[in-house]
């Protein structure tokens, strides 16, 4: 089946390993997956099931071994550096832990997202900042340093860098896994949202039961292998 | 959203981007701090042991320089001055035959022992004996004072000496008559000249040719230890010398005033222990500084590697990372390397072996003596 040119994400029979000779382990087995254009989708399962190996496949920080992998309909297998590097600027991330630049404010955070893109000046760019950071509502934190920032703010932060760049996928790895359930929910909701308005899809790694209701799809990974369940079935699980 | 600018950009403003390197540097001003001392302290400790061993092998050729001369002729026994070997007079005087050779002074040379006249120890000076109407100094000075030693048993002695020697140049000035005793003989220093120790030599005096041989009373009056020969304007000093080496037998040695002075370096450079020490001493300080540079890199880099990794996964190329790094690499490097160790660069061998510079002298001196 050839990828229909408007799929974010278009995985067939992804296979990983790590290791090399006799302590080669396989990660991912024949992993199929499809997403959409403008479609959220959760990604769960217990840890060491390969979710971030899946993640870091998608958005280009890792070489493809076996299978198609096709993002924004670029082919990734045997992708160069370069063509590599090119695609993750139109790619999100928003990682477990915020990594944002210490030194920078948050809005200089922001705007070293902003600053990816082409045909803006400093001062368009740097207002496009402060707009994403009003739109995560922390239009008072402008130039707190991520240090005086709580955990949910730097990690709305994060989410501001990674939607300032306009993407058009965002990759999120455990977002709410630093933060307590409330503001976590929050997180996550204020994600989608923006995501939705910019029609952008979203495929989130996570553990959380709570925000499971959030996605469009949800799918199950474990020992490698992925499979498609239902919603309501999981949340249900989750809240039982 | 906004939306690309309509007009037009100009390219500062479409480039422009966060001045990370600089806010990399400025946000820790503790590490920053830190850093800046020890890439100082590295950049000190290298160009310090260069300056050292640049001062060494300026400071042996003090007396080198002084002279007014052209080519010199030595004896093929020479090694250095504190090794200078006789060789007979008419070899110099035949030298008088080469068209462009206008003139020449014969200089004898020697370690003697001086006695400090207030403490009674003795000590090895150097002794310049020359014919004192020849002008054999560029300082027109000591050429002025050198008429002074036309009675017999009079010297001059280089106020720039060690005080080892004794307080002559404050007795002089008071007035007084000093008297001491050199090679056992009694001499009266009858002025003070400014020389320079050289690292051969802890002082110096000079004196007329015939009270050198009073001091030296086993040296036949027709050998010298350095031939001075002055040429006619504009005449190739190597052009000259390779006539001159030539023409005369192989009992001299015939050498531009230029390679008189490599000579005694590279006597100091590869002949003796202090020279290996001083050059080990560059290459350790060299080695170092580049240790500890690496350590403030590496952990510097390491501190922020999550943050590179983050850029990297934004899309930023590894190109600009590695501006960055070496932006902040060379603000380290031009805010503070650059400045001390220039001075420490410019300064030492100028010191040479003045009397500032006591502290080389400390360090040196036993192995000096042991030489």
């Amino acid at each position: 089946m050839n990828p229909s040119p408007s799929a974010a994400i278009h995985l067939q029979g992804l296979s990983h390993w790590y290791g090399v000779g006799s302590t080669r382990r396989q990660v991912l087995q024949g992993v199929d997956l499809h997403v959409e254009a403008g479609e959220v989708v959760l990604l769960t399962g217990p840890s060491g099931c390969g979710k971030t190996t899946l993640l870091t496949l998608v958005g280009a920080l890792r070489q493809v071994q076996e299978g198609t992998v096709a993002v924004l309909g670029q082919q990734l297998r045997g992708a160069g550096r370069r063509e590599r590097q090119r695609l993750r600027r139109s790619i999100g991330m928003i990682f477990q832990g915020h990594n944002l630049l210490r030194c920078l404010s948050a809005e200089q955070n922001v705007q070293m997202g902003a600053d990816l893109l082409h045909g803006f000046s400093y001062r368009q760019r740097r207002d496009q900042a402060r707009d994403w950071l009003r739109a995560v509502g922390l239009g008072d934190e402008l130039h707190k340093l991520p240090h005086d920032l709580s955990g949910g703010q730097k990690q709305r932060v994060a989410i501001a860098r990674a939607l300032a760049a306009r993407p058009r996928l965002l990759l999120a790895d455990e977002p709410t896994a630093a933060l307590d359930s409330r503001t976590g929910r929050e997180v996550v909701e204020l994600l989608q949202s923006l995501a939705r308005e910019q029609g952008c899809a979203v495929l989130m790694v996570t553990h959380d039961p709570r925000i499971l209701d959030i996605a469009d799809r949800l799918v199950r990974m474990e020992d490698g292998r992925l499979s498609d369940a239902n919603a309501e079935v999981l949340a249900a699980q989750a809240g039982g | 959203m906004p939306t690309p600018a309509a007009g037009r950009i100009t390219g500062f403003w479409r480039r422009r981007r966060i001045p990370l390197a600089w806010l990399l540097l400025t946000r820790q001003p503790m590490r920053l701090a830190v850093a800046l001392a020890g890439i100082a302290f590295a950049g000190i400790l290298m160009f310090m042991q260069l300056g050292f061993r640049d001062g060494l092998f300026e400071a042996s050729v003090t007396i080198h320089k002084l002279f007014d001369t052209d080519v010199v002729l030595l004896s093929p026994r020479t090694t250095s001055s504190i090794g200078m070997a006789s060789f007979p007079r008419r070899r110099l005087v035949q030298t008088l035959a080469d068209p462009d050779v206008v003139s020449m002074s014969p200089v004898n040379w020697n370690l003697l022992l001086w006695r400090n006249p207030e403490a009674r120890t003795t000590r090895s000076i150097l002794t310049l004996g020359f014919e004192p109407d020849d002008p054999i100094f560029l300082d027109p000075t000591i050429s002025l004072q050198a008429t002074l030693l036309q009675d017999r048993g009079r010297v001059l002695f280089d106020e720039r000496s060690r005080p080892e020697f004794g307080p002559i140049a404050s007795w002089l000035r008071q007035g007084r008559t000093v008297e001491t005793e050199v090679a056992g003989q009694r001499i009266r220093v009858a002025g003070l000249v400014a020389l320079g120790p050289s690292f051969g030599a802890d002082g110096n005096m000079i004196t007329s040719r015939e009270t050198y041989f009073r001091l030296m009373p086993t040296s036949p009056p027709g050998s010298i230890e350095l031939g001075l020969v002055r040429l006619r304007p504009g005449a190739n000093p190597e052009a000259v010398v390779a006539r001159l080496r030539r023409e005369l037998p192989a009992d001299v040695r015939v050498l531009t005033k230029a390679g008189f002075e490599e000579l005694e370096k590279t006597y100091w450079r590869t002949s003796t222990a202090i020279g290996f020490i001083f050059t080990l001493g560059a290459g350790m300080g060299f080695v170092v500084g580049c240790v500890i540079v690496y350590q403030i890199l590496y952990s510097d880099v390491s501190d922020h590697l999550p943050e590179y990794a983050t850029l990297m996964a934004m899309g930023y190329r590894l190109p600009p990372c590695w501006g960055w790094w070496v932006a902040r690499a060379f603000c380290w490097r031009c805010w503070d390397t650059f400045r001390p160790t220039w001075l420490v660069r410019v300064c030492m061998p100028s010191c040479e072996a003045a009397p500032g510079c006591r502290w080389l002298w400390i360090q040196v001196e036993p192995f000096w003596s042991s030489a």
